[in-house]
């Protein structure tokens, strides 16, 4: 990664305002390559206000789209305005920006095209989650690893760095509820690569997490239906090194 | 219930669930709107094989002949649809009402910023007023429908 390479920091934040003014703050400490873009995905409290006042770019959106929209505004905007490098980090200040740096590293020494931070690479930190979203994250582990013929530990993390080619992708499809696991999937049949290295994560600063246990049944069914039928199609969505560079499905029907 | 009935409720509810999936799979029908879809297959499909639970759902609501039941239950899933859809066209009313009432205004400040305090006509780049729908719609054709348009 040369120099004078763009860096864009995307946090995707819906009423986040306990904790989006640090998260910023600490982007902007660790991590000063980055410019901050804040997704406000249709919050109805203060967080577009104290994320523009802590420093950041604010997109709003004028109704909540659910995080796999928010997250997806961020690669188009990235693709818009020609950066390099995207990082996901979450707005309820999970993610510690300290560890971006190594992700870049990683992505740098092995060249690959995504680099996720897992929380279950470690062994000295025990992730604080109800054994029921637990376990729905091992059920997604072990299918993703078996498909993707890699191991997979933890699909559910949201601090992910990608590179221009992931953003060119991602920027023309990516899913919507629970995204980053069928992320990994879209990953893998478009050849991109991808690697996880262990990161330390915070217990959440504040608000709930946007998937409560009531329908958490509900986001399992949905994904597990997304996967294998993902298995069925196989093929390419986005043709990322052809000269048809808009060889996109249609996406859905109008 | 009879073998020819049982045989075309399951041919039935099975092409059912073979569409939804195949709809599914070729990006036609979002994962969010075939659960249920799936669910009525599913629940249909297995009243149809399984034709001893029909009859004792036929027998505790009171049918006579076990088919008819299925077509209780398959009534049922029909309403439940409908009644989705219609929380989910109300959503996309008042989301469409947002995004209509949000471009009111982003127009009327692009066409502040175009034609200053003067009235003349700046040479913009944003032909906002003329070329609106052509924009839309060209927009709409480029990339998928939930991908905000960016202007630079």
């Amino acid at each position: 990664m040369g120099e004078g390479s763009l860096y864009l920091a995307v946090v995707p934040a819906y009423n986040e305002s306990e904790t989006i003014a640090s998260v910023i703050h600490a982007l902007r400490a660790h991590a000063p390559r980055f410019d901050t873009l804040v997704i406000d995905d249709g919050s109805t409290d203060e967080t577009d206000v104290l994320a523009t006042r802590a420093g950041a770019k604010v997109l709003r959106h004028p109704f909540n789209l659910g995080i796999g929209g928010a997250v997806q505004t961020g690669f188009v905007y990235a693709r818009e305005h020609g950066y390099d490098f995207l990082a996901q980090v979450d707005g309820d200040g999970q993610h510690d920006s300290v560890e971006l740096e190594r992700l870049i590293a990683t992505m740098d020494e092995e060249s690959v095209d995504v680099v996720c931070g897992s929380r279950f690479l470690t062994s000295d930190y025990r992730y604080p989650a109800p054994i029921s979203r637990r376990t729905g994250i091992h059920i997604f582990a072990f299918l993703l690893s078996r498909i993707v013929g890699m191991r997979i530990s933890d699909p559910t993390s949201g601090f992910r760095l990608y590179n221009r080619r992931a953003i060119e992708l991602f920027a023309r499809h990516y899913p919507h509820d629970y995204p980053e696991v069928e992320a990994v999937l879209i990953l893998h049949h478009h050849r991109l690569r991808m690697r996880e290295i262990p990161v330390r994560m915070f217990v959440r600063g504040g608000g709930t997490s946007s998937i409560g246990t009531g329908k958490s049944a509900y986001y399992m069914a949905k994904v597990l239906l997304a996967l294998f039928v993902g298995l069925g199609r196989g093929r390419m969505l986005v043709d990322l090194d052809g000269d048809a560079r808009m060889r996109v499905e249609q996406p859905i029907a109008p | 219930m009879q073998a020819r009935i049982q045989l075309v409720t399951i041919i039935g509810a099975a092409v059912l669930l073979l569409a939804v999936l195949e709809m599914v799979r070729r990006r036609r029908l979002t994962e969010r709107y075939a659960l249920l879809w799936l669910f009525s297959a599913c629940v249909l499909l297995a009243l149809a094989i399984w034709s001893g639970a029909l009859a004792k759902i036929s027998h505790a609501i009171g049918v006579i002949y076990p088919p008819n039941a299925l077509f209780f239950v398959a009534i049922g899933c029909i309403i439940l649809l409908l009644l989705h859809f219609s929380a989910v066209v109300s959503r996309l009313s008042d989301q469409s009402e947002t995004l209509a009432q949000r471009m009111a205004l982003l127009e009327e400040r692009l066409r502040r910023k175009e034609r200053p305090l003067d009235g003349e006509p700046s040479p913009g780049h944003l032909r906002v007023d003329r070329h609106n729908d052509d924009w839309m719609a060209s927009s709409r054709r480029a990339g998928s429908g939930r991908q905000p348009h960016h202007q630079r």
